[in-house]
């Protein structure tokens, strides 16, 4: 039987997978964008795997919000990344260093 | 039974297609592991009775958000080689802190058992309830807010994304529309007194 914990652990994996996918392609904007959305996925997991396992519809309310809200996050992420590419023909992070001091 | 196997197999695609997103070559092949990942999370949330989300997770992320990445992974020219210098060098760190991770997470969960003697499952909803509708019922009345600042903040999102990439390119003929309408009648017409020709 499908319980909670075999749910979370489903998502906790998931969750360290993009993060260790943030630490290997760190210099590359457009694969740390992918790992924000693969983390905000397994974050939804957990949302909808209590919803389900408590009987309580509020928590996909809040998945409805948070897809929302990331949908947003990469239009915006995707349109500076384009912009950054016109001005410093780069996506490499390591070149983003105009505000250093 | 079925539904166990229908679980273990889509979170074994999902794993492994993370695993696609972190590890490809080519942000090409990251993306479409991704949509990959997407569609299978679409499945096991099926199988969570959670029936409108995964059908919005398909057609939302795969069909609107996963096409702008690859639209944007096609268009820019990247040299892939240069952005996975040091890649091996922080495989080790990486792996490490995911590994601690799951380590932390899978100590609360299954050792500990934190808080799960009161979570026992909620039986399955009868055949006619529908997902739809009771989101819905929630969404429009207590959420009703929220929902309204969401709006707001996607139509933040069109405005910032379209101030964002558009430019002025120089050299360009364009029409001053004010000009055109300030303009009197004194500025263009003038009217010239011609004599007429005497006919000899």
């Amino acid at each position: 039987m499908i319980t909670l914990a075999h749910v979370l652990t489903l998502s906790a994996i998931l969750f360290a997978l993009s993060v260790a996918g943030i630490f290997l392609n760190r210099k590359n904007v457009i694969l740390l964008l992918m790992c924000i959305e693969l983390m905000l996925l397994a974050v939804n997991f957990n949302f909808i795997a209590f919803s389900r396992f408590l009987g309580n519809i509020d928590g996909q309310v809040f998945v409805f919000f948070i897809l929302t809200v990331a949908a947003a996050e990469s239009a915006i992420g995707l349109a500076i990344l384009v912009v950054l590419f016109r001005e410093r023909r780069s996506i490499n992070v390591e070149d983003l260093n105009t505000m250093q001091g | 039974m079925f539904v166990e196997i229908l679980f273990y197999a889509f979170a074994a695609v999902l794993v492994v297609s993370g695993f696609g997103v972190i590890l490809s070559r080519n942000p090409v092949h990251s993306a479409l592991f991704l949509v990959l990942a997407f569609f299978t999370s679409a499945a096991i949330w099926l199988l969570m009775e959670a029936e409108f989300l995964a059908i919005v997770l398909v057609l939302v992320y795969v069909g609107a958000v996963m096409v702008l990445f690859l639209f944007v992974v096609m268009m820019i020219d990247v040299n892939i080689e240069e952005l996975r210098k040091g890649f091996t060098r922080y495989a080790p760190l990486g792996g490490i802190i995911a590994i601690v991770m799951v380590a932390e997470i899978f100590n609360v969960i299954w050792v500990k058992r934190l808080g799960q003697q009161a979570i026992t499952g909620s039986p399955p909803m009868p055949v006619d309830y529908s997902n739809t509708k009771a989101l819905g019922a929630i969404l429009y009345t207590k959420y009703v807010y929220p929902f309204e600042i969401a709006a707001v903040i996607l139509l933040v999102a069109i405005v910032a994304a379209i101030v964002l990439t558009m430019r002025r390119r120089t050299g360009l003929k364009l029409q001053n529309i004010a000009r055109q309408v300030a303009v009197r009648r004194s500025d263009r017409v003038r009217i010239v007194k011609v004599e007429s020709e005497k006919s000899p």
